[in-house]
């Protein structure tokens, strides 16, 4: 298998996720979003791992991993705590700070 | 040496004499005249030391005719460029005399006050301004360069006002005096501008500026191709108006008369013997000036010679018509400055200092004796006609010290007078000056008839005043103080018969008539110590002044002439006065009557000089000045304030309100407007922050990719 398909994959991945940060209007989906656009990443540094014969792509992927268990519970709290406060996930309602 | 060396303490003891008796003198037992009277004594006596050793340095000299030099000390205060300012003493045998003249006159004055100023307003300041008169003929007296005399000469000006306007609660009194000063005034001018004018003369010759006098006596001795002659000429006739002032000569002489209206020993030392001949003594110090300016030498007439013979003429006539006895004394005076004057002008320089000598004695002899007529006889009025008459039988000592004095001023043999005014008359006809020589007869003989006409309305006939004690006395011309203390009330009772006057005033007398009758033999001929020991010998200056070097000799002829004359003028006098002669001709005969009234007005002079001359000056000047003042130079500052008004609105409108703000107002406005704009980029909203990341990211990557 070339490299360059994982690559592309991984990029394909990347880019869904970012145009779905960008686009979407609900805040679970934003943080889907993101849950792809890392697994991308992932899969990139997996790609280039396996192809070089290092682990070491594999262990930067668990870091990355972990991570993003992480960083979903810490927003999930987040946009709960909006809706509370805002009755609304719609991310277009939270322009408190608009200068 | 001491007392030529330190001759400067002559006149500094009678300043620091002035700044005591200011500080101290009312609290003193006597009111400060002790004060005086010690330093003025000093300065006497530093003065006779002077001359003595002066008169030892002249006949230790080798020859009659070897310079002897004079003693120069001074001290330098300013100096720039090589011109010198200097501050010294020039003794020499000029310098001597006047010392001893002012001292000795000065003292007796004090004296004299100490009787005549008794219980006086101003008794104090008196005595003050006394030393400080003293102080300044003194440093005039000794100045070796023209700065200084010139300074001195101010000064004794100021004391003079002073002296004159003792009594000043009386208007005639500040008028008189503020009249002798503007009338010197005006002569300073002519010595402002000599003495510059001098400054240049010496700096032409030697090519450094200097007011040194000896170095200004040489500078015109010689005056070559490199002063030239108009320059001295100029220099001699700005002098000689500085001579005119202060020395009372026409047209400048009407100050004198009036500065009678001060005290009586004021006018003795002042008026007198002592700031009156400080313009003689100008003449006789930077005497080559002169000599060469106006080129005596030549004979006929010149400027100065013309001045005095005049001035003689008139002041004598004036004599005969006054009442008032001291102003038949101011114009003697006048006539007799003009025989000084007169001298130095035909070339008779010792024979003008030795009148200024004798001429001192007699005349402060006769002031000093109307003041005393005054003060004992005549209930403090110089009236002759009103107040006096018959005094003789009081007042003998008086009688006698005044008649010496008048003998002396009509110049009889052998009193001092004879010799000073014939060696003057001798000058005069010897030296192709005869005209002058016919006027100085004239002015004898008119001499000894105003002064017979004096004597014999003060002294002879019958007593006409006020003595009756019962009676109330006369008050007009009164001067001695009439605001009296407690003192003088009891010492100075209003209407006592005549008596003769105390010691204090009658001793001086006496000391003056002395040196009236013998002062005179000091230049008898052959014997000539005077002219031996005060003529100047310095080889320098004074090189080409023939009767300088050998004065005409005494002339025997001449001398009996000038007798006879005064002689059978005061024969004449007598004579009218017995009522021998036609009686009151000026009421019979018109032509005499005019003349009469024209000389009681002192030659309409007063009237020109007051009422013409100034007033025509005041007068449309004034006006016009006016106008000026309101019209121009006030509509100038008005359109001026306008205009900046104007100015200022323009300003204010446009360029501060418009400009300025407008300016501040726009930036202002961009910054908001931009502010604006940029606030839209804050939408609050994350997922456009977002979008701008990964816009951002793009280009960067972009960029890199192409650049990199």
């Amino acid at each position: 298998m070339l490299l360059n398909q994982f690559l592309i994959l991984a990029a394909f991945l990347f880019c869904t996720g970012a145009y779905g940060v960008l686009a979407r209007k609900h805040a679970v989906l934003v943080l889907m979003s993101i849950e792809l656009m890392l697994a991308g990443v992932n899969l990139n540094l997996v790609a280039f791992g396996a192809f070089h014969n290092s682990e070491l792509g594999q262990v930067f992927a668990l870091f990355v991993l972990t991570i993003a268990a992480a960083e979903v519970g810490i927003g999930l709290a987040i946009v709960l705590l909006i809706y509370r406060n805002l009755h609304s996930a719609d991310l277009d309602d939270v322009d408190t700070m608009k200068g | 040496m001491f007392f030529l060396d330190y001759a400067w303490l002559v006149p500094l003891i009678p300043a620091l004499s002035f700044v005591v008796i200011l500080l101290f003198g009312k609290r003193m037992p006597r009111h400060g005249s002790e004060i005086g009277i010690v330093a003025v004594g000093a300065s006497f006596v530093l003065s006779c030391g002077a001359a003595i050793r002066w008169i030892m340095r002249v006949q230790d000299a080798k020859s009659a005719d070897a310079p002897v030099l004079p003693v120069l000390h001074h001290v330098t205060w300013f100096q720039n460029g090589g011109v010198r300012l200097t501050a010294g003493i020039q003794i020499d045998g000029l310098a001597v005399m006047m010392m001893f003249v002012v001292t000795i006159i000065s003292l007796l004055v004090h004296i004299y006050s100490l009787e005549y100023m008794r219980g006086d307003r101003r008794y104090t300041y008196f005595y003050a301004a006394l030393s400080l008169f003293t102080a300044s003929m003194l440093l005039l007296v000794v100045a070796d360069n023209t700065l200084q005399l010139l300074i001195g000469w101010e000064l004794v000006g100021v004391c003079s006002f002073m002296l004159i306007g003792h009594w000043w609660e009386e208007k005639p009194n500040s008028d008189a005096a503020l009249k002798a000063f503007l009338t010197t005034r005006t002569g300073d001018i002519g010595l402002l501008t000599g003495v510059i004018m001098t400054f240049f003369v010496v700096e032409r010759a030697t090519g450094v500026g200097s007011f040194n006098i000896i170095a200004l006596n040489a500078a015109a001795s010689n005056p070559g191709n490199r002063v030239g002659h108009t320059l001295i000429l100029w220099c001699a006739l700005a002098l000689l108006l500085a001579i005119m002032g202060k020395s009372g000569q026409f047209p400048l002489h009407t100050w004198l008369p009036d500065a009678m209206a001060g005290p009586t020993p004021v006018s003795a030392l002042i008026h007198a013997a002592t700031m009156v001949v400080a313009g003689v003594y100008l003449g006789a110090r930077v005497y080559p000036v002169f000599f060469h300016g106006l080129s005596i030498a030549d004979g006929g007439i010149n400027p100065m010679a013309a001045v005095g013979g005049i001035t003689v003429l008139i002041g004598a006539a004036l004599a005969f018509v006054q009442d008032d006895i001291k102003k038949v004394l101011a114009y003697s005076t006048i006539s007799q400055l003009g025989y000084m004057v007169m001298a130095l002008g035909v070339g008779a320089w010792t024979a003008a200092v030795f009148h200024l000598f004798t001429h001192a004695f007699f005349k402060a002899d006769l002031f000093l004796g109307a003041g005393s007529v005054s003060h004992s006889g005549s209930h403090h009025s110089f009236d002759m006609k009103k107040d006096m008459g018959g005094l003789r039988k009081y007042m003998p000592q008086t009688y006698a010290t005044f008649v010496i004095g008048s003998l002396a001023l009509a110049g009889i043999f052998p009193l001092a007078g004879f010799w000073s005014k014939d060696e003057i008359l001798a000058n005069a006809g010897f030296d192709n000056y005869k005209l002058f020589l016919v006027i100085g007869l004239i002015g004898a003989f008119m001499t000894a008839a105003y002064m017979t006409r004096c004597v014999y309305l003060t002294f002879h006939g019958e007593y006409r005043g006020a003595h009756d004690p019962h009676a109330i006395g006369p008050a007009d011309e009164a001067e001695h103080d009439p605001i009296d203390t407690e003192e003088s009330i009891e010492l100075d009772v209003h209407l006592h018969p005549p008596h003769e006057s105390n010691r204090l005033i009658t001793v001086p007398l006496w000391v003056l008539s002395f040196f009236a009758v013998f002062a005179g033999f000091l230049n008898f001929p052959h014997f000539s110590k005077f002219e031996r020991w005060f003529q100047p010998r310095f080889p320098a200056e004074f090189a080409g002044l023939p009767t300088l070097a050998h004065p005409a000799a005494f002339n025997a002829i001449l001398a009996a002439i000038s007798v006879l004359i005064a002689g059978s003028a005061i024969g004449i006098v007598w004579a009218y006065y017995q009522g021998k002669l036609p009686q009151g001709l000026s009421e019979r005969n018109a032509v005499a009557g005019a003349g009469k009234r024209f000389l009681v007005n002192k030659y309409y002079l007063d009237y020109l000089y007051e009422n013409i001359i100034v007033a025509g000056i005041k007068g449309p000047i004034a006006a016009g000045v006016y106008w000026f003042n309101q019209n121009v130079i006030d509509n100038v500052l008005n359109y001026t304030g306008r205009g900046a008004r104007a100015l200022g609105q323009f300003t204010y409108d446009y360029v501060d309100q418009k400009g300025v703000d407008g300016l501040v107002n726009e930036i202002g406005t961009i910054t908001g407007d931009s502010g604006g704009e940029v606030r839209k980029l804050q939408t609050g909203r994350l997922q456009f922050y977002a979008l701008m990341l990964v816009v951002a990211v793009v280009i960067f990557a972009g960029a890199l990719w192409i650049f990199a």
